[in-house]
């Protein structure tokens, strides 16, 4: 080993800074999953008997279904049974009216994760759900949006104030049958957000929601729904963090985007659940489902997202390109560092006119990393004269990682264009030296040349999501060369 | 004296390519650093800056009454060492400026000097730019990334201007280079030419003499200096080739760097 890998093992030090565990008095539902289980949650939320329903047909369908494994991944068999579906930190039991009303300990948990649930906080230009667990803890600047007809909450909060457009969305985009770990999410799930943007309205601040699973043992299943209508345009961010815990634990999400008529939905995630320790001892897994909806003609949705946590992560945000000249774009950052595996990438399906999308993919592989890029461009029958085009770059830092790409093209209608770029480069020892040769230290160097690479995806994020990005993959990377 | 090389042996992957090399270098000083290829030139600038893959063997380098080789590369830096690459590295994403800006006050801070904000880098920057014809819009663009041949050169002897060591090495920055980016090249480095700073030039031809006139000029074959002179020597080669040093090395000649003034 050089002395340059060397030093830049020896960074690897640095722990997860997101892994501390906040004492609250929880209120869970017993271990394991069953019939009962599904309908104490439903209860739990003062469901209407039609999404209980649902929830029920899901799960029933759930018993029918096997795990799918054909994704590039291993790990051990996930016992279901030994899982806690719903965890509710107890003070939210009643539910708060403001956000005074919020448990001390839950607000200093969040300040202590660098987010304020004070309207006049550092973040004040970006409204706030804070989901701890099974549920929503806190919603901010809901007035503000309402005064111009935004509707942000939990999405508890959404069937209760509004159950017809919940009924009306809900798995429009991603039915309770689409996959196992979305039809689990559709008969468990406990919480997550929801967001409503009316015609003609540009929601005048960013939305985010913060997940933060906190109990040991439990899952999280949150559920977020975000629908724009006519010439609605909203910028959505997603943060999540995770304690250090020895054993893994599941989050299974599904994200469910619908824009109508000439309507833009920006969808931007800095993903850092816990990844587990350097010999891949516990951490998150993250299988979710993320898909939007293009329906409507000239209908834009973009996701981008910066991937550095989970002990695996499984995840394809997709678009369907339903409505004529609709556009679809997917920018992503994925890190695998010490034993964490990805598997993730898009599925851009067109079915109208002239639709366009976009696949940027960024795979960084270090330590015993392994990357993967799956990605599905689909164009339909009716799709004339529809395009893509995608670009796949691997980066390897040292010797004991992989990348690997498994592009996808189906192609139905002879007019369409699509093309698919890949490289895969390694982070060069001479890169390292020219910077160090400058007197540009080794770590400064490793972090410098990893944001130059994913630059363009990173200039896709809101001003806050890049520059926490970008440190972020510092902290991720630090010591990974070897 | 600015640097002393003493006996100074290095293998690459196992494979001895210096084999006792002396030098000596003061301030002010131009050495021009010549031989075939594979006789140990760049071998020389590459241990001079810390590069890994070289495997110091046997004697030493005092750079300033310092161990050099005892020093991380970057610390080389901080001391005023500085390599204009023969093969400059491409970096995508990161922009020259930004990357340079960062190089300079990394260099600042270690030597305990104020950082530099941007607007004060970026009138240094311009003012150096000058010197090597350097279009500003090549600050926007990332390290080196799709520069030409000429450029890269001129992009690390802009790097040089900025950053200004005490002993610059220029490993082969003629090659590659027409003769306009040569001149160019050249006058740069002549710019760059004082009596604290010491230049170390090195290169197969001796057409890059031309314009940069050193004050020694050596002869490096099989891994020692076989030869030293002053600019005529240079000539000599150009006219005879190395057949004869070859010769001299296999010959077991000793180095008659003792000589020199």
């Amino acid at each position: 080993m050089s002395a340059v890998q060397k030093e830049l093992q020896e960074l690897t030090s640095r722990e997860y800074q997101y892994g501390f565990v906040t004492e609250l008095e929880t209120d869970l539902a017993p271990r394991g999953l069953n019939e009962a289980v599904v309908r104490l949650i439903s209860s739990k939320k003062n469901e209407p008997q039609w999404l209980l329903d649902w929830r029920l047909e899901a799960y029933r369908h759930w018993l029918t279904l096997t795990e799918p494994s054909w994704q590039n991944a291993h790990y051990d068999a996930i016992d279901y049974q030994d899982i806690i579906y719903y965890a509710a930190p107890k003070s939210k039991t009643d539910g708060p009216k403001s956000l005074d009303e919020v448990d001390p300990e839950i607000l200093l948990m969040f300040n202590k994760l660098g987010i304020s649930l004070a309207e006049q906080g550092r973040l004040s230009g970006i409204a706030v759900d804070a989901i701890v667990d099974s549920v929503s803890v806190g919603t901010t600047f809901k007035h503000k949006l309402a005064e111009v007809g935004v509707i942000f909450c939990s999405f508890s909060e959404a069937v209760q104030d509004h159950p017809g457009l919940v009924r009306k969305y809900l798995g429009s985009v991603v039915p309770y049958k689409d996959n196992y770990f979305a039809t689990l999410n559709s008969a468990v799930f406990s919480d997550g957000s929801f967001c409503f943007i009316p015609k003609g309205v540009r929601c005048p601040m960013e939305l985010s929601t913060y997940f933060r699973i906190n109990q040991a043992d439990t899952g999280q299943f949150e559920r977020t729904l975000i629908v724009c209508e006519d010439d609605a345009y909203v910028s959505y961010l997603e943060g999540c963090t995770a304690p250090m815990r020895d054993k893994n634990q599941l989050h299974a999400a599904v994200v469910e985007l619908v824009a109508l008529e000439r309507a833009q939905i920006k969808y931007s995630t800095v993903q850092n659940w816990y990844p587990g320790d350097k010999d891949g001892k516990g951490g998150i897994y993250n299988f979710v489902t993320k898909r939007g909806l293009c329906f409507g003609a000239n209908s834009k949705i973009s996701w981008t997202q910066v991937e550095t946590g989970s002990a695996i992560t499984w995840k394809y945000p997709s678009v369907v390109l339903k409505g004529d000249n609709s556009v679809g774009e997917f920018y992503s950052v994925a890190l695998t560092n010490n034993r964490q595996q990805a598997d993730t990438g898009t599925k851009m399906i067109h079915i109208g006119k002239n639709t366009r999308s976009t696949i940027l993919s960024k795979g960084i592989s270090a330590g015993h990393g392994q990357n993967t890029y799956r990605g599905l461009v689909k164009i339909l029958k009716p799709a004339t004269g529809a395009r893509n085009h995608t670009q796949c770059d691997s980066l390897l830092l040292g010797s004991q990682c992989g990348a690997h790409t498994f592009p996808y093209i189906d192609v139905m209608n002879p007019t369409a264009q699509v093309e698919h770029e890949a490289t895969t480069s390694t982070i060069g020892e001479d890169q390292l030296f020219y910077c160090r040769q400058r007197g540009i230290p080794v770590e400064d160097a490793a972090a410098m040349i990893v944001n130059g690479f994913c630059r363009e995806v990173f200039k896709e994020l809101p001003m806050e999501f890049a520059v926490e990005a970008q440190k972020l993959l510092s902290v991720s990377l630090e010591g990974c060369v070897g | 004296m600015m640097l002393q090389i003493r006996n100074l042996r290095a293998s690459v992957a196992g494979k001895e390519i210096l084999r006792g090399l002396s030098l000596n270098v003061s301030a002010g000083e131009v050495h021009a650093i010549m031989g075939p290829n594979g006789s140990g030139k760049s071998t020389l600038a590459n241990v001079l800056v810390g590069r890994a893959a070289y495997d110091v063997t046997g004697g030493e380098v005092l750079y300033e009454g310092k161990d050099l080789l005892a020093m991380s590369p970057e610390q080389r830096a901080v001391e005023g060492v500085f390599l204009a690459f023969q093969y400059p590295v491409e970096i995508p994403g990161v922009g020259n400026m930004y990357f340079l800006r960062t190089a300079l006050n990394m260099l600042r801070k270690q030597r305990g000097l104020e950082e530099l904000d941007a607007l004060d880098f970026l009138t240094l920057a311009k003012e150096r730019m000058k010197l090597v014809e350097m279009d500003p819009s090549f600050m926007s663009r990332s390290v080196n990334a799709g520069f030409s041949g000429g450029e890269k050169k001129r992009n690390e002897i802009l790097q040089m201007a900025v950053l200004e060591p005490k002993l610059a090495i220029l490993d082969e920055t003629d090659s590659g280079l027409d003769i306009d980016a040569l001149r160019v090249v050249a006058s740069g480095v002549n710019a760059l030419r004082s009596k604290d700073r010491a230049l170390v030039v090195i290169t197969h031809y001796q057409r890059l003499l031309d314009y940069i006139v050193p004050d020694f000029v050596h002869v490096i074959a099989n891994g020692r200096i076989v030869r030293s002179g002053d600019k005529h020597l240079a000539l000599e080669l150009e006219q005879y080739g190395y057949a004869d040093v070859e010769q001299d090395a296999a010959g077991g000649a000793p180095s008659v760097v003792g000589a020199m003034p």
